[in-house]
């Protein structure tokens, strides 16, 4: 195996070298360059949290949508829309009184990426990636969650291409809530675990 | 391979931090690393298996300090590299010296939407029935293979439950091999946290880890 042949850490030799590669690999005829765009333009605007959040205040408010996710949670995000590259084998996994569940990738940063979009840093850093499996309360308490010792901690290693969505649990006060106004509610840390989803007052400040 | 990629339960390396409104790519070049990877995947000269293995074997230090997107660039290049792809002297400055390999496909702008909605799926049809089922007590192997696994360190000869079935999945050990996909039975399994880490281990916690039927052995 080579080396990779620079070792720089600065974004501007970064940016340079990125655009270096492109164009090499655009006049080699392996990429076409719009496709690039359209890949970027994907991301940045078409998949993100947002999507999750549409599918998990779809469940709270729909128990048949809700039966179906737990059944095939993939077809069921799929009637919205929703579909990507990771995120090819769904499942949910449900917060409920007494039982709070967590995501990682310990091996790399598998993330669903067709709901939540793609991973922010420190999901992919080693910090998260370590100490989710070993000390999940003290990881939660860094991103301000304090569970109680009753309530049991259950971390989802992504070691297959199965991709995991927590559903957390419908805020308080909510009732009689339209599903727009319900997503608002829905935190992308809330659909990895490291959260939960905001109450009326909390969104509201 | 036991390699720094293979991170959970380390203890060393600091809190979390967590940046608040983070955007979703920091540079400019993030989001052309990342295009990059896609596109040229996309040609068909490796397979996820590959690539992943391809960045688990940059050199350790490198791997520790070195970005997410700037381990995947590493990665694109080492994989390009090996199937003549690109030489070294065309990735320093970018001048062509070389004639393109042929691919199998390059993605057109046209087909990029469908191809990132549909992805890869990796369950097959199987051909054989699942060896275990719900509520099996099993225990993973104790092996070090120097290939590529998904079998975290920390979860070796470990004993768990079976909790689900996905189904029948490409086998990432075959497949990073060039063996083939070999697809297997995967399950869901959960390990008690205790179990995992010992007297140390989270009070009231558990580990759901997905396991090939190979990674598994009946108690």
């Amino acid at each position: 195996m080579k080396k990779p042949h620079h070792h720089d850490n600065h974004w501007s030799d970064m940016q340079l070298r990125v655009k270096t590669l492109e164009s090499l690999l655009i006049e080699k005829g392996y990429v076409d360059a719009d496709a690039l765009d359209v890949i970027i333009e994907t991301y940045v605007s078409q998949i993100g949290p947002r999507n999750g959040a549409h599918v998990v205040a779809k469940a709270w408010i729909d128990l048949d949508y809700f039966d179906r996710l737990r059944n095939d949670a993939t077809a069921a995000i799929a009637e919205l829309g929703y579909g990507s590259r990771q995120g090819e084998h769904m499942q949910i996994v449900e917060n409920r009184p007494g039982i709070h569940n967590l995501v990682v990738c310990t091996l790399c940063s598998c993330y669903p990426w067709s709901v939540l979009g793609l991973p922010p840093v420190w999901y992919k850093s080693a910090p998260y990636r370590s100490r989710a499996v070993i000390e999940p309360r003290s990881v939660l308490s860094e991103f301000g969650l304090e569970l109680a010792n009753e309530t049991k901690v259950v971390v989802w290693d992504s070691t297959s291409e199965m991709r995991y969505l927590v559903i957390p649990e419908r805020p308080q006060d909510t009732g009689g809530w339209a599903e727009d106004r319900l997503a608002g509610l829905v935190t992308r840390d809330s659909m990895i675990g490291t959260g939960l989803a905001l109450s009326p007052t909390e969104a509201s400040t | 391979m036991n390699g720094p990629h293979d991170m959970g339960g380390m203890q060393c390396y600091g809190p979390i931090e967590a940046e608040q409104d983070e955007p979703v790519f920091h540079e400019e070049w993030e989001e052309k690393a990342l295009a990059l990877t896609l596109a040229v995947g996309f040609c068909g000269m490796w397979n996820l298996d590959i690539s992943r293995q391809t960045r688990e074997n940059l050199a350790s230090d490198f791997y520790l300090s070195h970005s997410y997107y700037q381990l995947w660039l590493a990665g694109l290049e080492n994989l390009m590299l090996e199937r003549g792809m690109v030489t070294a002297e065309e990735l320093e400055d970018g001048r062509l010296r070389s004639e393109a390999v042929r691919v199998n496909r390059t993605l057109k702008a046209s087909e990029t939407k469908t191809a990132l909605l549909k992805g890869g799926p990796v369950n097959r049809d199987p051909n054989s029935e699942a060896v275990y089922k719900i509520g099996d007590k099993v225990r993973t192997r104790k092996f070090n293979p120097k290939g590529h696994t998904r079998l975290p360190r920390y979860a070796r000869a470990a004993v768990g439950k079976i909790m689900g079935i996905h189904g029948y999945h490409v086998f990432p050990d075959s497949n990073a091999a060039g063996k083939g996909e070999d697809p297997q039975w995967l399950y869901n399994v959960a390990f008690e946290a205790s179990e995992l880490f010992g007297e140390n281990a989270d009070a009231n916690s558990s580990v759901m880890i997905d396991c090939w039927e190979p990674y598994l052995e009946r108690v």
